[in-house]
């Protein structure tokens, strides 16, 4: 019984990914992303996305190669604001940001097992992941009542619903060539608000994004800030090599 | 001889002091003295080399680097499926500088293929593959395929996704040959499918063989060119016109004048290096692809699988041909088609200064098609490219091909005897 029904599940899986190019050349080809416009070295923004990351993200998703206390020292947190603040349920500052939810309970429960968000950013990229979380639409045709433009058929319930409220998707329509009725989408209404307004649900998803991107290579600024103390190295160097050539080789006529 | 020899001794004495003293006694008993002289203050290389003449250096100097880096990345990466992708994060993040190693690592990949491709048509413009110099070339071209085989091998270590769906697509061309194709690929991969076994044996062949092999042939590369003598870019064979001493009238000395004009090349090559590294390590997905920072999964291809940018030229080709035995036996042909220059160019002279109109016209269509082929290979296929990738498939072979014709019958220019040089 168990066997056929996870047989069943994969096959689904298969059916979907193989149907996806069609999906995505039906709803018109161009897909919809909205820039992300994030800033990780804005610090604020990095802290309010961590707060973000850990109320309504962290719970299913890990983000397992993610060090506590490496990750608050860089955002500047203390480690006691760290520890009062993001460690909630007596984490050690030294672990990574795991979650209690097992793989095999997270496959039961959604279907899927929520991937881990330590390199979400690097392998879809911000802007993705920022349209994802603001494309969610209600659609009664699903289990838990939301579908997701950026990623059709999505496991995923929409965690932010409460801040966001419910928003729906109008589609435009037209006949093509073959008499089929080809839908686009054209723009979200939205149909009952949340706790936050859409400027201020915005800002949440940048700020948690741009965490996100942080989390994603938690280097990236003082790789870029070194960068320029090494070029400059490397463009004195190649100077004086320059001068050196020069005044060897004044003697090759 | 006794009273001689302490006559040596003693002018060393009071002459250069205790490191000549040094010198002496390794030259004893090692040709230290003999071989710096030889291959490097004595090695006289033509007057006239321009850009295109760094390329060697800079080869020889991204396989130290890649040598290097490589050591230190293996201290730390677990070539196991169920580790290796967690290690290199591990590297990425919790190693001392580990992000910098394995970003130069990543990075020294891609630029080794752009040094050598680079390296390799100066050879097609200055003929330098002409007699004397094929075995030379041959070394070379080995090189080539060896520095392939450890791009192959190196691109499963991370364990990604598109590591383990790259692997899995290029292992299965060796199932388009007949007869043995599926039992060579399950040979190849130790497995059924692209597994732990098949990244532990690729961790070996990356670390230990291909790297063996490479140093091996770099050195009969080297030993190849200092035996024949570096050719340049009016193609006159400098060791024809000598001077009273026996050296060649256009060539000086390798060093102090090319250690210190390479030292520029080298300054150069490590900015852009350095530019790439510090302020763009993917390259905007090039060098490092995104779909490779999603760990391998056997259930779940990316959406568009291609390998890295060095191999796209030989992928576009294998996608053009609609029968995917012809297309990988075609993608084989093309990267072997190469080691046959010497023989297919029947042209007298050898550098494109002194060459008539066709064979340019040659080379150039077939560089244009060469970069057009790695643009196709990147993208996913629509009518229009494969199309595409179709004409310039052909123009490739026909540089190949048609080349014993068109070298033959093209209206060359007199060679002078000496190199052109203009003092600066």
């Amino acid at each position: 019984m168990r066997i056929d029904r996870h047989k069943k599940k994969i096959l689904a899986c298969v059916a979907v990914l193989a149907a996806l190019p069609a999906v995505g050349l039906a709803a018109g080809g161009e897909a919809h992303v909205e820039k992300a416009n994030n800033d990780i070295h804005n610090q604020a923004s990095l802290q309010r996305g961590a707060k973000n990351f850990v109320n309504y993200c962290l719970a299913c998703h890990s983000a397992k190669y993610v060090r506590y206390n490496r990750m608050a020292a860089d955002i500047g947190l203390t480690e006691k604001q760290l520890t009062e603040n993001l460690l909630w349920s007596g984490e050690s500052p030294h672990s990574t940001m795991t979650n209690g939810l097992h793989a095999d309970d997270g496959k039961q429960w959604f279907g899927v097992a929520p991937p881990d968000l330590s390199l979400i950013a690097r392998s879809k990229g911000t802007d993705y992941v920022y349209t994802f979380l603001k494309s969610f639409y209600a659609d009664p045709a699903k289990g838990n009542g939301v579908n997701n433009l950026s990623l059709p058929g999505t496991a995923m319930p929409h965690v932010l619903w409460e801040l966001q409220g419910t928003q729906e998707a109008v589609w435009e329509g037209h006949t093509d060539a073959q008499g089929n009725v080809q839908k686009h989408f054209k723009e979200f209404k939205l149909a009952s608000p949340g706790k936050l307004t859409p400027e201020e649900y915005d800002a949440f998803v940048r700020d948690t994004v741009n965490f996100l991107e942080y989390i994603g290579e938690p280097v990236q600024a003082r790789r870029q800030a070194l960068g320029y103390w090494v070029i400059a190295f490397l463009v004195f160097f190649t100077l004086l090599a320059y001068a050196l050539k020069k005044e060897y080789w004044k003697d090759v006529k | 001889m006794s009273s001689s020899n302490a006559a040596d001794k003693a002018a060393t004495k009071s002459g250069d002091g205790k490191l000549s003293g040094l010198t002496t006694w390794i030259d004893e008993r090692f040709p230290l003295t003999a071989l710096w002289k030889s291959q490097v203050a004595e090695y006289y290389a033509p007057k006239n080399m321009n850009f295109w003449y760094y390329f060697g250096s800079l080869a020889l100097v991204v396989l130290v680097i890649q040598i290097l880096s490589g050591l230190f990345l293996t201290m730390n990466y677990k070539p196991s499926s169920a580790d290796a992708f967690g290690s290199v994060e591990y590297i990425m993040r919790d190693v001392e500088w580990g992000w910098l190693i394995r970003y130069i690592h990543s990075t020294g990949a891609s630029a080794f293929f752009i040094v050598v491709y680079l390296h390799m048509f100066r050879a097609l413009l200055y003929g330098s593959y002409q007699k004397p110099r094929e075995l030379l070339w041959i070394f070379g071209m080995l090189i080539y395929f060896a520095l392939m085989a450890e791009g192959f091998f190196g691109y499963l270590l991370p364990w990604g996704n598109m590591s383990y769906w790259g692997a899995q697509v290029i292992v299965s061309l060796f199932g388009a040959i007949p007869v043995v194709g599926d039992s060579l690929t399950e040979w190849i991969r130790g497995d059924f499918y692209i597994s732990d076994v098949t990244l532990n044996r690729f961790f070996a062949l990356h670390v230990v063989a291909i790297p063996f092999a490479l140093v091996f042939l770099v050195i009969a590369h080297l030993m190849a060119l200092h035996e024949v003598g570096s050719n340049n870019p009016d193609g006159v064979e400098i060791k024809k016109v000598k001077g009273p001493d026996g050296i060649p009238l256009d060539g000086i000395a390798f060093h102090p004048y090319y250690t210190v004009k390479d030292m520029v090349g080298l300054g150069v090559f490590l900015i852009l290096f350095a530019l790439v590294i510090f302020f763009a390590p993917t390259m905007g997905g090039y060098f490092l692809e995104n779909a490779n920072f999603d760990p391998a999964n056997s259930l779940q291809t990316p959406p568009h699988i291609a390998p890295v940018w060095y191999f796209t030229p030989f992928y576009a080709i294998l996608r053009a041909v609609p029968s995917k035995p012809l297309g990988a036996a075609l993608m084989g042909i093309a990267v072997v088609l190469f080691v046959f220059l010497p023989w297919l160019d029947r042209g007298k002279v050898k550098s494109i200064r002194y060459r008539g109109p066709l064979f340019k016209f040659f080379l150039y269509s077939f560089a244009i098609s060469f970069v057009a082929l790695g643009y196709l290979g990147l993208q996913a296929p629509t009518p229009a490219y494969t199309m595409a990738a179709r004409v310039f498939t052909v123009i490739y072979f026909a540089f190949f091909l048609l080349m014993p014709w068109y070298s033959s019958i093209d209206k060359t220019k007199p060679v002078p005897t000496r190199v052109t040089y203009h003092a600066h």
